[in-house]
């Protein structure tokens, strides 16, 4: 904690806008009366997360250090900022960048607070905020005093409600787009920040902006509400508006988003997401957060109820002058260069860094004689020394301005041609000219167990690693592989956009006689591209120290087998997901801890993985084992449902699903030595009994959200599914056996069966 | 003088990267080898010219750095504490030579790594407390120069005032 806390109001007095100090003050005085126990835990939990301040890995006070799980002695042991959340544990500090816009003075702050704060580094995340790690709560109120100065707020950076506002970074200067979104992704944003209709959310809402329907730099069908850029003439006059999305999300089962209307006037935008956020805040679910999203609220709805009921509200609405007064100044939004146009001058002896670095770093802006460059971040990671670095090149060759992307990069917009080369020896200087922007190297990564409390597997360590094999692997310098993207999630939550990469990972456990590993769900077929067009299924867990083999096998066999102009999806449709699998089974056959131990630590992380306090039972083996038998036949099953879905045959699919659960279920009740009737009637009666009604099967985080995909699907048994409906039902089938997996894990069998 | 941020840089780190210290934080969180509390180990061994590995630590952090592309060890003395000066500052230093020492013996670095004792580099870590100013400098020195007669003798040494306005306040102390 800070010597200085006392003194950044009295410092920064008069250069913070009134209302964002007023809310930073009374940030402090609850955390001063937090500090005296006047405020229940629950309550200030939601309330630090409206303000960007989140938990962190072991701030519950546990860690497991590789030997035992010990206890953290933190100096005040009875001081909680949450439920089972001890007040001196360090946290992270999100920082909401709306549509990643940054400016040179709020670069040079982040590397200050990077510094002082946090661990040096300052971390761009897939929804194109800044998070600070290892921050301490009585260090916020000056954090954001200080981001407040330069006109950035954490208001609703998390808890439930509206999220950062992303947008294309190439809005503006993209040679594809409809209009630049900029000023309305900006004036969004700030309209609904704090607004009283989105104060009442059952869990998050997320809104992006892209310029147009075909690139995937803003990934709009992964959102609540996304809102793509279409202009049309009437009268030979030109009108923008936008093609509008809704109910999109990934997270542990991904939804697409459907379109809710084509052509929405511009002057319509803001009212119609406040109506939006009217009918998500009264009809969204809020007692259980695994069905709050906007998504289930549509699918429960139906898309056309939905649409009747916004609409509905949209009438009832009193008018705001806000909801159009913004549209005065769209066309003065727009970013102007610092530099006339250039040429860049091609030289025939070009160093071969710096062309490999045009090559996939460098975007031909729709200005004649400007680009935008990517400055790539190894894991969204930039150091305080890089983002001062950073604002004077900012100041050097463009307008002061820069912003973030969703591929956690920063881009340089309206760099003239001829000041290419200066600008690549610029970034030389503090090791930000990365070359591989937009390719196989450029891995996206969510925090993971680093600093996730809900992280099952190292997905930056996986990351890392990766990219280091993949720099120096022939196979990746094919036009064919380079291209392709890949995407790491530290647990099914889906940070890392898993299911949106050709090459798609998320973390899962294994139990092998009682010792746990940390594997990787393999996740293909997922398209980046059309605004994230579709979505990918995993075929299996490999062990996470397997996994760059695992990348290394299915980049050759596509490289080697491919047909001429045939993508990475179309390449794994063709070959199928049994293929897939039977090409990685070897991979999959986890050996005894006794034949390997070293599959049973994680990526640059050498403890004995765990994910709790692992308990190795005298007799855990013999016990185990038939379990692990059949719950790996449920896997299989699951598999086999998606290899019928592959093939269209949607009713085999669904049943096979629905199936690969209840032999799960089947699977651990016979684990407990508990009493069923043999139907599915009885089964699903026992499990909820055993443990549902127990919690016994509650994930730590997601309570009873895997079990509630059964019931479910118990329920709709029988009836028929759509193909979408199908495929959310085998990503559910997944997740409810990764769920049985977690169960054993958390419960030694002999406690279990005592 | 608080949130002293003390530095030793390696004399001899012959292909020793930085992951290499993963393994070794990890282990002094099991043997609690700190005064501090320890908490966890962070990785940013892929960031050019970046902090490294870093053992976090509930008082301090201690980190085999690699900042301004300079190889060391570093202590950043997060909590604020009691005392004057003179105790802040050989805390640091104490905790930081500790580390040095105890890194050069683990099994991993020995023979590969060795700290200059000569020369270290001193951050206050407050740019409000401290900013980096001639004016800092003039309110410091005769602090840190009684800390360094201390450490290197009066005379012995050479203290420089570094970095530009934007920087933390820093100097950079060399036996002579």
């Amino acid at each position: 904690m800070k010597a200085s806390n006392g003194e950044w109001r009295a410092k920064l007095e008069g250069r913070i806008d009134a209302d964002l100090a007023r809310e930073i003050d009374a940030f402090e005085h609850e955390i001063a009366l937090k500090k005296h126990g006047k405020i229940d835990d629950k309550i200030f939990a939601e309330t630090r997360l409206r303000r960007g301040s989140y938990g962190q890995r072991y701030d519950n006070g546990q860690r497991h250090d590789g030997i035992e799980s010990r206890r953290l002695a933190y100096p005040q042991p009875g001081l909680t900022k949450g439920p089972n959340t001890l007040w001196d544990a360090p946290g992270m500090q999100r920082i909401k960048i709306p549509f990643g816009g940054l400016n040179a003075d709020q670069l040079e702050v982040l590397a200050e607070l990077a510094e002082e704060y946090s661990d040096g580094i300052g971390h761009i995340t897939t929804r194109q905020d800044v998070q600070l790690h290892f921050v301490h709560i009585e260090d916020t109120p000056s954090i954001m005093r200080r981001l407040a100065s330069v006109g950035i707020t954490t208001r609703e950076a998390c808890g439930n409600t509206v999220r950062n506002v992303t947008a294309c970074p190439l809005s503006g200067v993209c040679r594809d787009q409809a209009f630049d979104v900029t000023p309305y992704a900006k004036a969004l944003a700030y309209f609904l920040l704090g607004h009283p209709d989105t104060q009442d959310f059952g869990r998050k809402f997320k809104v992006a902006f892209s310029g147009c329907d075909t690139n995937p730099c803003a990934l709009v069908r992964i959102h609540d509400l996304g809102c793509v850029a279409r202009t049309r003439t009437v009268n030979g006059k030109t009108e923008r508006g936008f093609d509008v999305y809704v109910g999109g999300g990934l997270g542990t089962v991904p939804y697409q988003a459907k379109l809710f209307e084509e052509f929405l006037p511009e002057e319509e935008l803001l009212p119609l997401a406040q109506a939006m956020s009217r009918v998500f805040a009264r009809l969204g679910e809020k007692k259980n957060r695994n069905t709050a999203r906007m998504k289930f609220l549509v699918v429960k709805l139906g898309l056309e109820e939905f649409k009747r009921l916004v609409w509905e509200e949209r009438k009832t609405l009193p008018v705001d002058p806000r909801w159009t007064s913004f549209l005065s100044g769209v066309e003065q939004e727009q970013e102007t260069p610092l530099k006339p146009p250039g040429l860049l001058d091609i030289q025939p002896a070009e160093p071969g860094d710096f062309r490999e670095w045009r090559q996939t770093n460098v975007y031909r802006q729709r200005q004649a004689g400007y680009s935008t460059v990517t400055v790539t971040l190894p894991l969204g990671d930039v150091t305080a020394d890089q983002l001062r670095a950073l604002a004077d090149i900012a100041r050097k060759y463009v307008n002061e301005t820069v912003r973030t992307t969703v591929e956690q990069n920063i881009v340089l917009r309206w760099v003239s041609d001829s000041d290419l080369r200066n600008v690549y020896e610029d970034l030389k200087q503090v090791g930000l000219h990365q070359a591989g922007a937009g390719t196989i190297l450029d891995l996206v990564a969510c925090p993971g167990t680093d600093t996730c409390k809900l992280g099952i597997s190292s997905s930056r360590g996986l990351a890392g690693e990766l990219r280091l094999r993949l720099a120096e692997n022939d196979v990746a310098r094919d036009e064919s592989i380079r291209n392709l993207r890949i995407k790491v999630s530290g647990c099914f939550n889906s940070c890392g956009q898993h299911h949106i990469a050709d090459l798609g990972f998320y973390g899962v456990s294994r139990n092998k006689n009682g010792y746990a590993a940390p594997h990787f769900q393999v996740v293909l077929g997922g398209q980046w591209s059309e605004n994230a067009g579709a979505y990918g299924l995993a075929i299996g867990a490999v062990p996470s120290k397997r996994i760059p083999e695992t990348v290394d096998r299915i980049t050759r066999r596509y490289l080697a087998e491919r047909q001429a102009g045939e993508s990475f999806q179309a390449f794994i449709r063709r070959i199928g997901k049994a293929e897939c699998k039977k090409m990685l089974e070897d991979l999959m056959a986890m050996p005894a801890h006794s034949e390997d131990a070293s599959l049973y630590t994680d990526w640059h992380d050498p403890r004995e993985y765990t994910i709790g306090d692992m308990g190795v039972g005298e007799c855990a083996g013999e016990v185990v084992t038939p379990l692990e038998f059949q719950l790996t036949a449920c896997e299989r099953e699951a598999f086999e449902a998606q290899l019928a879905l592959e093939k269209g045959d949607i009713d085999v699919a669904a049943r096979t699903a629905y199936e690969a659960m209840l032999h799960g279920a089947t699977a651990l009740l016979n684990w407990r030595r508990a009493f069923y009737t043999n139907s599915e009637e009885g089964i699903v009666e026992a499990f909820r009994r055993e443990f549902y009604d127990t919690q016994l099967f509650f994930d730590p985080f997601a309570g009873g959200k895997f079990a509630h995909y059964f019931f479910r699907a118990h329920e709709r048994a029988g009836q028929q599914y759509l193909f979408e409906s199908a495929h959310r039902l085998i990503e559910e089938a997944q997740l409810f056996i990764e769920a049985c997996h977690g169960c054993t894990l958390r419960q030694p069998a002999q406690t279990v069966n005592a | 003088m608080q949130h002293v941020n003390l530095k030793f840089f390696a004399r001899a780190a012959d292909g020793v990267s930085t992951s290499e210290a993963i393994p070794v934080f990890h282990r002094w969180i099991q043997n609690a080898s700190c005064p501090e509390l320890l908490i966890d180990v962070a990785d940013y061994s892929h960031v050019p010219a970046g902090p490294g590995v870093l053992l976090i630590g509930n008082e301090a952090n201690y980190s085999l750095d690699i900042g301004r592309s300079r190889f060391g060890l570093l202590y950043n003395r997060k909590a604020a504490d009691a005392g004057d000066a003179q105790s802040h500052l050989r805390l640091a230093y104490g905790a930081a030579l500790a580390a040095c020492e105890r890194l050069e013996q683990e099994p991993e670095f020995v023979g590969r790594l060795a700290f200059d004792r000569r020369e270290l580099e001193i951050t206050l870590n407050d740019r409000l407390l401290y900013p980096n100013t001639e004016a800092t400098w003039t309110s410091v020195q005769p602090e840190v120069e009684r800390f360094c007669d201390g450490i290197f003798g009066a005379g012995q040494y050479v203290v420089r005032h570094e970095g530009e306005p934007r920087e933390r306040f820093r100097v950079n102390v060399r036996q002579i």
